[in-house]
């Protein structure tokens, strides 16, 4: 299967913006991403092995972790694995209690 | 290291967060990442998936980054940076904007939006290779006459 690689994570993919795995499930492919590129897997795991909180995981149009089977669920060749983390952000808080630029 | 865009898309942008104030508006810069810099070859509008508190907070679906960065690959552009507005606040990066930054090596761009006005737009590069080295450093927006081109 084919997994697309963001633009922050392609310094640990040899710059290379989609990698090809084996794999007969989604952590299969994950483990086999990871095992190509180790130094992927603190980017995308945290130490207990779960994904980042902010790391989304797409099996072609549909988010991972609503999946019934999440990342056990089957894959097949011609699947696309896509890994994009969060955008996110904004003031957050009353303009007059910003903490900016530290 | 600068962020090299078009003055199109400059303004573009910060017409972007006029349009949305006083809702903060939100958006990703397809380019190419070059040793001088990201260069900005197209914005694309993004929805503000936070209509709980979209005054003060703004989220790109993962689904829409998804789709807009298959676009850009099908045009040979990839996501060198995002944009967003600050409505009645500074152009300046915000904690929350600093927790929820995950894009290294890319651009984050805001714009103050006061009283609907845009006014300022700066843009910091997120340095660092992990969340516990990271740091926004501002850099200069070139503006180009076209893209691939300096002013």
């Amino acid at each position: 299967m084919k997994i697309n690689i963001p633009t922050p994570l392609r310094a640990f993919t040899d710059k290379q913006a989609t990698v090809e795995v084996n794999g007969a499930t989604i952590q299969a492919g994950l483990d086999a991403l990871v095992a190509a590129h180790p130094e992927l897997k603190n980017h995308l795991f945290t130490p207990d092995g779960k994904l980042r909180s902010f790391v989304n995981v797409y099996l072609n149009d549909d988010d991972v972790r609503y999946l019934p089977a999440a990342e056990a669920s089957a894959v097949s060749a011609d699947d696309e694995l896509t890994i994009i983390p969060s955008i996110a952000g904004g003031t957050g808080i009353s303009a007059s209690r910003v903490p900016c630029c530290r | 290291m600068k962020l090299h865009i078009t003055q199109a898309d400059y303004d573009a942008l910060r017409a972007h967060g006029e349009e949305t104030y006083p809702h903060e508006c939100c958006g990703v810069l397809l380019g190419h990442a070059k040793d001088d810099g990201n260069h900005v070859a197209a914005i694309v509008r993004a929805g503000n998936t936070r209509t709980d508190s979209a005054h003060n907070r703004y989220n790109i679906s993962p689904m829409e980054l998804i789709k807009i960065q298959r676009e850009g690959r099908k045009q040979g552009l990839d996501i060198v940076g995002f944009y967003h507005s600050h409505p009645d606040h500074p152009a300046m990066w915000s904690s929350t904007d600093f927790a929820e930054a995950h894009w290294f090596g890319c651009c984050y761009v805001i714009t103050s939006v006061d009283k609907g006005k845009a006014n300022l737009t700066n843009a910091f590069h997120l340095a660092g290779t992990t969340e516990d080295d990271k740091a926004f450093q501002q850099e200069e927006i070139l503006i180009t006459k076209a893209v691939g081109e300096n002013a």
